[in-house]
C-alpha cells in the first residue's frame, strides 16, 4: 500500500450531481454518506457541479484543510474532465496521479436512468472500487520530451491549403502531401461557390 | 494555392502518399512515397509545346471525361505545382522508336524518363489529416438513369460545364443535341438522407450548391425554367437564406418531393419526372431538357487505410471521429493529430477553412512550448526479478525495449518510446515489469472491490481506455440502457489485461468476464490487441482442461463510436451471466483454489 509522509492515508470523496445529470436517477446524498463509512476515508461530499470553479475550489481547500493525500471524483468519464481535477489537485500541492475518478454519468445515471434504485447501489460500488484503487495509486513525475516544430498536412485540397498557411505563416515547417499532380481537390473543380458566389480558386 | 507553392516554409509533395506513420506526439516519423513525375517540376515552364506531338488522347479526368488530355499533361492551368506530369500508364515510353516526341520538343530538356519513385523520410511534431472525401456515385440508382439517359448529368458535370474554363466555356448545353437546355431541373439529396443507397446522413453542401447553381442558370439564361425537388432545404448557415430567396425570387420552382422514375423520350431526349408532391399530395409529372443530380459526399475510398495507420477511429458513417464532438471537435483521440476538412464529415468550403484554421492552432500549441509532457504511465523494469528472457521485447509494438540475453543485460525501457500499453507487463513471465499508474496490485485492487459482495451478480468488463471505455461512454451520450451489474475496469490497452487478472476475477465468484478492446487496425498500440486475442485463446485452452465452461471468458472488440454495439455486448453478457449457477461458480473457485494450492 502506498503510504504518505505521516503514513497514514487520508482520502477525500467528491460526489458530483452534474445538475440533474447524475442526481436525476442517482441519489448522490446516500452514495456520499457510504463512502463516508468506508477506510481512509476522511471526508466525503456531494456537490452540485464539481468542474466548476468553486466546485474545484471545494477540492482544493480540503486538500488543504483537511490535508487530503487522495481524492476520488465521483462524476463523468476521466476522459473529459481527469485533466481538470488532476489540475486543480495539484494546485492545490497533491500529485495528479493521486486523483482517481468514478464515473456515474456516462456509465452510471445516463445508461441506467430507468432503474434509479439500481443505478444508485451500482454509483456506491463504482465509487468503493476507485476509493480501493486510490488506495494503491502512487506519485508520479511526467517525463518531458522536445517536440518538433514541424508538421506534416495530409490532403492539399481547400482544408490542406488552409492549414498549411496558418502553420507556415506562424513559423512551422510544414510538409503538405497530395496524392494528385497539383493541389487544389475538388475546390479546384468548382466554379463558383456560395455564399459569395465568387470563384473557388 | 499560389501562396502555397511560394511559401518559404512550405514544401509540397504532390503525385505523394504517406505510406508510414510512428512515433508518438511531437516526434512523429513519417515515411512518403512519391511518384516519379517524369518532368523536372522546378525547371517546367508550363509551356504546353511537349504535348502537341503526345499521340495518346485519353479523357481528362479534371473535366471529369468531358473533355481530353494527352499522356503529357498539366491538370488544369492553375495547378500547383506549375508543371506537366507524364501518366506512365498512358504513355508509350522514351524509346525513339515508338514515340519519344515530348522529349524532343522540350528545348529546356525538362522531360526526364529516367526519374524514379522516391522514399522521403520526414520528423514532424503534429499531423493535420485533410483527406477530404469521394462525391458519390450515382450509378446504383438506376431510376435515375444516369449515364444511361446522356442529358442526365451530377452536379460535378455541372460544375464544370457553367465553369468558364471548362470544356463548353460555361456554356451549359446537352449533350445529346449540344444546345443549351429550355428546362432544368435539380434532383437533390442524390447518395445522401437514405438509409437504402449512398449515406443515411446529409452531405450538408448540396442544397446550398443547387442553389447557387440556379442563380447562375437565372443569370446566364434569364429565360430558361428551373426546378428543383428536395425533401428539405437545408440553409442553415450565414447568407444562405438570403441566396435561397433570391433564387425563388428569380422564379425558380422548388418542388417538395424526390421524383421517384425518371423516363426518356427517345425522339426528343427530354426527360420526364415522376414525382409524388409531398407539399399537394398529388402524384405529379414534370418535364425537363435536362437533369442534374445533386450528389452528396462520401468518405474517401482510401480512408481505411489512412485510419489504420494513424491509428483513427471513425463514426458508422465511415467519416473520421473526433476526440469530443462539442469539445474537441478538430482532436483526434491520437494526439497530436488533428482533422481539417471533409475527412471528418460532409462540409462546405467556410467550414473546411474554419476547421482548418482550428486544427493549425490547436497543432501550434502542441509545439510552441518546445517540449510535451508524457503520461506517468510506463513501464518500468524491475531488474533483480528480469530473467532476461525477451519476451517483452518481442511483444513492444514500439520497439521500446531492448535487453543483452548472451550478456545477461536485463531489459531496458526507452521511456521516451514507451507509450504504456501494457502488454510487456501482462506478458512478463517473472512480473518483472509494472506499469506506472496501471500496476498489478491497483488493478487487483478493484477487481477485489467489485467482486467483494454479490459476485455472483456481477459483470466484471476489462476495457480499453481508446475504444471499448470511449463505446461504453458514448452509450452513454446515446442514454442507450444496458444492465446495471456491468463494472467496468480501464486500462489503457486490452494488452495490459494479466491473465492473473481473470483467473483472479473467476477466483473470486466472477459468474463471467469480459475483456473489451479496438478491433484490430484501430488498436492504439498498433497491434498490441494480437497479444490480447492470444492470451485469450490460451486461456480459454486452459478453462477448457479444467472444465470451465469456456463461454465465461468472453472477449470483443468494441470501437469508440459503437455505442449501440456496446450496449448490446452488455446485454449479451447479462443473458450468458444467468446461464452461471451458483454451484457452478462454486465449483471453480474450488477447482481454482485448489489448483493454486497445489503450486
Amino acid at each position: 500500500m502506498a503510504e504518505s509522509s505521516s503514513g497514514e492515508l487520508r482520502i477525500g470523496v467528491y460526489v458530483c450531481h452534474c445538475g440533474l445529470n447524475i442526481a436525476g436517477t442517482v441519489d448522490c446524498d446516500a452514495v456520499a454518506r457510504f463512502a463516508e463509512g468506508l477506510a481512509n476515508v476522511v471526508i466525503s461530499k456531494d456537490n452540485e457541479y464539481l468542474c466548476s470553479e468553486p466546485g474545484q475550489q471545494l477540492i482544493q481547500d480540503d486538500i488543504r484543510g483537511h490535508g487530503l493525500n487522495r481524492v476520488v471524483v465521483a462524476s463523468c468519464s476521466p476522459r473529459l474532465h481527469e485533466p481538470t481535477f488532476r489540475r486543480a489537485c495539484s494546485q492545490a500541492g497533491l500529485n495528479p496521479y493521486l486523483v482517481e475518478m468514478a464515473n456515474l454519468r456516462e456509465q452510471c445515471s445516463w445508461v441506467h436512468s430507468s432503474q434509479p434504485r439500481e443505478a444508485t447501489e451500482k454509483a456506491k460500488d463504482l465509487v468503493k472500487a476507485a476509493i480501493s484503487r486510490v488506495r494503491e495509486l502512487e506519485p508520479q513525475e511526467e517525463l518531458k520530451v522536445p517536440v518538433v516544430k514541424s508538421s506534416l498536412v495530409i490532403g492539399g485540397g481547400v482544408a490542406g491549403i488552409q492549414a498549411a498557411l496558418d502553420l507556415a505563416d506562424s513559423g512551422y515547417q510544414v510538409y503538405l502531401v497530395e496524392k494528385k499532380p497539383s493541389i487544389g481537390g475538388i475546390m479546384a473543380q468548382l466554379d463558383k461557390t456560395f455564399p459569395t458566389m465568387d470563384c473557388s480558386i | 494555392m499560389m501562396d502555397v507553392g511560394r511559401h518559404p516554409r512550405i514544401k509540397v509533395f504532390t503525385l505523394s502518399e504517406v505510406t508510414s506513420v510512428r512515433g508518438y506526439v511531437g516526434n512523429f516519423n513519417v515515411t512518403v512515397h512519391k511518384k516519379a513525375r517524369l518532368v523536372d517540376e522546378n525547371e517546367c515552364t508550363a509551356c504546353g509545346i511537349c504535348t502537341e506531338d503526345c499521340p495518346v488522347v485519353t479523357p481528362d479526368e479534371f473535366n471529369i471525361g468531358l473533355s481530353s488530355r494527352k499522356a503529357i499533361y498539366i491538370p488544369f492551368p492553375q495547378a500547383v505545382p506549375s508543371a506537366y506530369v507524364i501518366n506512365p500508364e498512358e504513355c508509350l515510353g522514351s524509346d525513339p522508336i515508338i514515340c519519344g516526341k515530348c522529349m524532343k520538343l522540350c528545348e529546356k530538356g525538362c522531360i526526364d524518363f529516367d526519374m524514379r519513385d522516391r522514399e522521403i523520410k520526414l520528423k514532424v511534431g503534429t499531423v493535420i489529416v485533410a483527406t477530404g472525401m469521394d462525391v458519390y456515385d450515382p450509378q446504383e440508382m438506376d431510376e435515375y438513369g444516369y449515364t444511361r439517359y446522356e442529358n442526365v448529368v451530377t452536379s460535378m458535370e455541372f460544375e464544370r460545364l457553367i465553369n468558364a474554363g471548362g470544356p463548353t466555356k460555361g456554356e451549359i448545353i446537352r449533350f445529346t443535341d449540344r444546345r443549351a437546355p429550355r428546362s432544368i431541373a435539380f434532383i437533390q439529396c442524390v447518395g445522401s438522407r437514405s438509409s437504402k443507397k449512398g449515406g443515411p446522413y446529409c452531405s450538408n453542401i448540396c442544397c446550398m450548391n443547387t442553389v447557387k447553381d440556379t442563380l447562375m442558370l437565372k443569370e446566364h439564361y434569364p429565360e430558361m425554367d428551373v426546378k428543383v425537388f428536395y425533401i428539405d432545404i437545408m440553409a442553415f448557415g450565414k447568407g444562405f437564406e438570403d441566396l435561397f430567396r433570391r433564387s425563388k425570387g428569380e422564379g425558380v420552382r422548388y418542388i417538395r418531393g424526390l421524383p421517384g422514375q425518371i423516363r426518356e423520350d427517345p425522339d426528343t431526349k427530354n426527360l420526364v419526372l415522376t414525382v409524388e408532391n409531398t407539399a399537394t399530395n398529388e402524384l405529379e409529372k414534370h418535364d425537363a431538357e435536362m437533369v442534374v443530380l445533386s450528389l452528396g459526399m462520401k468518405p474517401r475510398e482510401d480512408a481505411k487505410e489512412t485510419q489504420e495507420m494513424l491509428t483513427l477511429q471513425t463514426t458508422s458513417d465511415g467519416f473520421y471521429l473526433e476526440a469530443h464532438p462539442k469539445l474537441q471537435p478538430v482532436d483526434s483521440a491520437t494526439k497530436g493529430i488533428f482533422f481539417a476538412g471533409c475527412a471528418e464529415s460532409p462540409k462546405d468550403i467556410k467550414d473546411s477553412v474554419t476547421q482548418a484554421s482550428a486544427s493549425s492552432a490547436r497543432a501550434m500549441r502542441l509545439m510552441n512550448s518546445g517540449e510535451i509532457t508524457i503520461e506517468a504511465i510506463t513501464a518500468i523494469v524491475n531488474e533483480k526479478k528480469c530473467k532476461v528472457c525477451g519476451i517483452c521485447v518481442k511483444v513492444c509494438p514500439y520497439n521500446a525495449i531492448t535487453f543483452d540475453k548472451d550478456n545477461k543485460i536485463p531489459a531496458h525501457i526507452n521511456e521516451a518510446a514507451c507509450s504504456g500499453c501494457g502488454t510487456c507487463a501482462a506478458e512478463c513471465p517473472t512480473d518483472a515489469i509494472t506499469m506506472r499508474h496501471f500496476t498489478d496490485v491497483q488493478i487487483e485492487s478493484q477487481i477485489d472491490s467489485i467482486l467483494e459482495e454479490d459476485p455472483a451478480d456481477k459483470i466484471l468488463t476489462f476495457a480499453c481506455n481508446w475504444c471499448s471505455y470511449a463505446g461504453a461512454d458514448f452509450a452513454g451520450v446515446s442514454r442507450l440502457q444496458y444492465p446495471p451489474q456491468v463494472r467496468l475496469i480501464r486500462t489503457m490497452c486490452s494488452g495490459r489485461v494479466d491473465k492473473k487478472f481473470i483467473w483472479r476475477a473467476f477466483e473470486k465468484g466472477a459468474p463471467v468476464v469480459l475483456v473489451s478492446g479496438c478491433h484490430f487496425g484501430d488498436c492504439h498500440y498498433i497491434d498490441a490487441n494480437h497479444w490480447t486475442q492470444k492470451r485469450i485463446e490460451k486461456i480459454w485452452k486452459q478453462m477448457k482442461k479444467l472444465g470451465i465452461r469456456k463461454e465465461r471468458l468472453q472477449l470483443e472488440w468494441i470501437s469508440a463510436a459503437e455505442g449501440i454495439r456496446f450496449s448490446g455486448v452488455m446485454k449479451k453478457m447479462g443473458e450468458l451471466k444467468a446461464t452461471v449457477t451458483p454451484a457452478e461458480i462454486e465449483d471453480t473457485r474450488r477447482l481454482l483454489e485448489k489448483q493454486k494450492r497445489g503450486k
